[in-house]
């Protein structure tokens, strides 16, 4: 059988592969700033003092940490349903996907959180700072920049995820690629060029979060060094 | 099926659980050899070879799972080639696991200490020998929680291959939904299996993890 | 507080880790400009009894006294208490991700509500005062041990404390460093600072103590002017200058 590649036409429906790109980011941005608040509340709950928030967002992080994002997407797409909710398919994907980037940010954020030495605290106990001073400034900006590259490489982690709310779906890019394969009969060249696509994206995200690091920690941009 | 839930359709979700847990491990048989070549020809001496497996880690890990499946059971039969679901879903798991435990495998190989490299090399052994014989037994012992972690990640991928249609554990579930329309609470009950499978495997991780000690002292005050 | 009651006391006090008794009734006050210096074996107590004066361990029973606070107290102002108290520890402690300037400029912006320009040149004041002027940019890694210690040392002047502990300050220095942080002390001292002090510098505590507290077994086993460490009157004093440790 002789292989007969035909990129022309999937090519010509770039305007749609441009939509689902842009969706796609808009599906990740929006999780990623939901997730990172989700995730770092969690992470401060687990470690406050009281057992039963401690408690609850232990739950939460291994909940979803050990089931599969494909399972949550559903569980929120017809949980919503269930209780009557009527969603966009759009805000069912945005929201199962912060709910899920939230549990890893809260994982990775508590890891900042104990790489913060005991003295640090002191010190800062010592200076009168009140505890959500202590708690903002010699806690949370600090794990912060130690933990921003993990952070980033999960946050492109779930942009490239987010190709999974194509199941109930939602318009982005993979969403796009399975409406052009069933157009045009060219699945091998649509899910070539949507995995370019994907791939350029992640480097795209990864150069945008290497400059928001330059921004936000002048300390790494005057050093050159990781915290 | 029809009606309610019953007996037949947890029997049917133990058999998709079984054959997650068979995808799983081919899976990380697969993947788990094709790291292995990829970690060591990550750190090889041939420039070439590294540029290649490096290049092909960041292509991997630069595309979604889900495309990559797509693209080995549509992409693959839209050319002719016939190809099954759970042929294209273990090829897919394999290719896609191969990469990130390259690149994990590489970590730990390249985090096993400077002096150890030299010493082996003092020894007159040969790069092979070096590997075989210093290298890989410390390396094997820094990978073992980061490696027994990233089988959540497979077990919890595999669910994908229902995409292609590939009857595991999550294709069950929607294929009992479809008769029982109770999508909600097929899905917690999916989750439920899914978890009981994947937290075992977290805590043991990290145990390992803890066990091995993470290296950073603390600074404790006088 | 009058005008002659001391600026730190401790009375009576106890403290146990657990089973172990740490603090067995200790006694000793500092009086407004004095240098009281802590000397004992390790374990004696001493960084224990230090960090209850600033409440950083709470104590089982006696009172302590520090700048009309009752520290003792359950419900005392801690970050009234701390104002009055300036702390250095052995290990530096300074703000990795803070330039020098923003880790001295933290307290007094944050805790005093002091305009960030006051701040500022409160910085640069306190810094000049430990000879590091020109390093209100760097960050702390970008400094020696004994840089960073006295520029823990300017952070905690910029808060205008009425007393300063230092836990052991130049024991996680090289000989050649420790030098330069004593002098800062010494400076201080000269400049009418109370000071509370544990330290291992047996010819730094000589020549700047006005008290000398010998710590053995959780309590005060021996004290007096700097004099006792030249002349012991208990054997284990004796044995702890002989030995140095
Ligand atoms: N938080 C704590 N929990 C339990 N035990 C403690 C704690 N802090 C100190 N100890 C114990 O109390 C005793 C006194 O400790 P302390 O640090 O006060 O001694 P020190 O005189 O400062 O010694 P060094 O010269 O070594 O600094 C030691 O046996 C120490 O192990
Ligand atoms: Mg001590």
């Amino acid at each position: 059988m002789g292989l007969n590649l035909d990129f022309s036409v999937v090519l010509e429906r770039w305007p749609l592969f441009w939509d689902g790109a842009v969706m796609t980011l808009k599906l990740a941005a929006l999780a990623i700033v939901f997730g990172a608040i989700i995730g770092t509340f969690c992470a401060v709950g687990r470690n406050s003092g009281n057992r039963l928030i401690a408690r609850a967002c232990t739950l939460y992080v291994e909940a979803i940490r050990n089931t599969p994002l494909l399972v949550q997407i559903f569980l929120v797409y017809f949980g919503l349903a269930s209780i009557g909710f009527k969603f966009s398919a759009f805000s069912v994907a945005a929201t199962a996907l912060a709910i899920n980037v939230g549990a890893y940010t809260a994982e990775i954020m508590r890891a900042g959180f104990e790489s913060i030495p005991t003295g640090q605290i002191e010190a800062a106990e010592g200076l009168a700072l009140s505890r959500f001073q202590i708690y903002w400034h010699v806690i949370l900006l600090p794990a912060t920049e130690k933990v921003y590259p993990a952070l980033t490489s999960q946050f492109v982690l779930l942009m490239l995820a987010s190709s999974v709310t194509s199941q109930i779906s939602a318009e982005e890019l993979t969403a796009v690629a399975n409406y052009i394969q069933s157009d045009t009969y060219r699945a091998f060249e649509t899910y070539i060029l949507v995995a370019i696509a994907y791939v350029v994206l992640s480097l795209v995200l990864r150069a945008g979060f290497w400059a928001l690091g330059f921004a936000l920690f002048p300390r790494r941009r005057r050093l050159g060094t990781a915290l | 099926m029809g009606g309610s839930l019953n007996a037949n359709h947890l029997l049917f979700l133990g058999h998709g659980a079984l054959w997650t847990i068979g995808l799983s491990t081919i899976a990380l048989i697969g993947g788990g050899l094709l790291g292995f070549l990829i970690a060591l020809a990550r750190v090889s001496p041939s420039r070439a070879i590294r540029l290649l497996s490096g290049g092909y880690v960041q292509l991997i890990q630069g595309t979604p799972l889900l495309v990559i499946m797509f693209l080995g059971y549509f992409g693959l039969s839209a050319l002719g080639f016939s190809i099954s679901a759970l042929m294209a879903a273990s090829a897919s798991l394999t290719i896609y696991v191969g990469a990130y435990f390259g690149e994990i495998w590489r970590g730990c190989i390249q985090s096993v200490p400077k002096p150890q490299w030299e010493a082996a090399e003092g020894l007159g052994l040969s790069r092979t020998q070096r590997m075989i014989k210093v290298i890989l037994p410390q390396a094997m012992r820094i990978a073992t929680p980061p490696t027994v972690g990233f089988m959540v990640q497979i077990i919890k991928n595999t669910s994908l291959a229902s995409v292609v249609g590939f009857v595991e554990l999550a294709r069950a579930g929607q294929i009992i939904n479809n008769s029982l329309f109770e999508p909600f609470l097929i899905y917690a009950i999916i989750a439920v299996i899914y978890f009981a499978l994947c937290f075992p495997i977290s805590a043991l991780s990290r145990r390992l993890e803890r066990r091995m000690g993470n290296g950073r002292t603390k600074l404790m005050p006088a | 507080m009058t005008k002659d009651s001391p600026v730190v006391s401790l009375k009576e006090v106890h403290k146990s880790f657990g089973a172990l008794k740490v603090l067995d009734g200790v006694d000793f006050s500092v009086g407004r400009g004095d240098v009281l210096v802590l000397i004992g074996r390790s374990g004696s107590g001493k960084s224990t009894a230090l960090r209850c004066i600033d409440r950083f361990e709470t104590i089982d029973s006696g009172e302590i006294h520090v700048c009309g606070h009752r520290v003792d107290a359950p419900d005392i102002d801690l970050r009234a208490l701390r104002q009055d108290v300036g702390i250095v520890f052995q290990s530096y402690n300074l703000f990795p991700h803070l330039t020098i300037e923003q880790n001295i400029t933290l307290a007094p912006v944050s805790v005093k509500r002091m305009a960030k320009a006051e701040a500022r040149e409160r910085a640069a004041a306190v810094l000049a005062q430990v000879g590091l002027a020109e390093k209100l940019d760097a960050y702390p890694e970008q400094l020696s041990g004994g840089q960073q210690q006295r520029a823990a040392i300017a952070r905690s002047l910029a808060m205008q404390p009425k007393v300063m502990l230092f836990d052991e300050v130049t024991s996680a220095l090289d000989p050649e460093l420790t030098g330069e942080v004593l002098k800062v002390i010494e400076a201080l001292a000269a400049d009418g600072m109370t000071m509370v002090m544990v330290t291992h510098e047996m010819g730094f505590a000589r020549g700047i103590a006005d008290k000398v507290v010998f710590m053995h077994a959780g309590k005060v086993h021996e004290t007096g002017t700097a004099s006792i460490l030249a002349a012991p009157a208990t054997p284990e004093l004796a044995q702890f200058v002989g030995t140095g440790f």
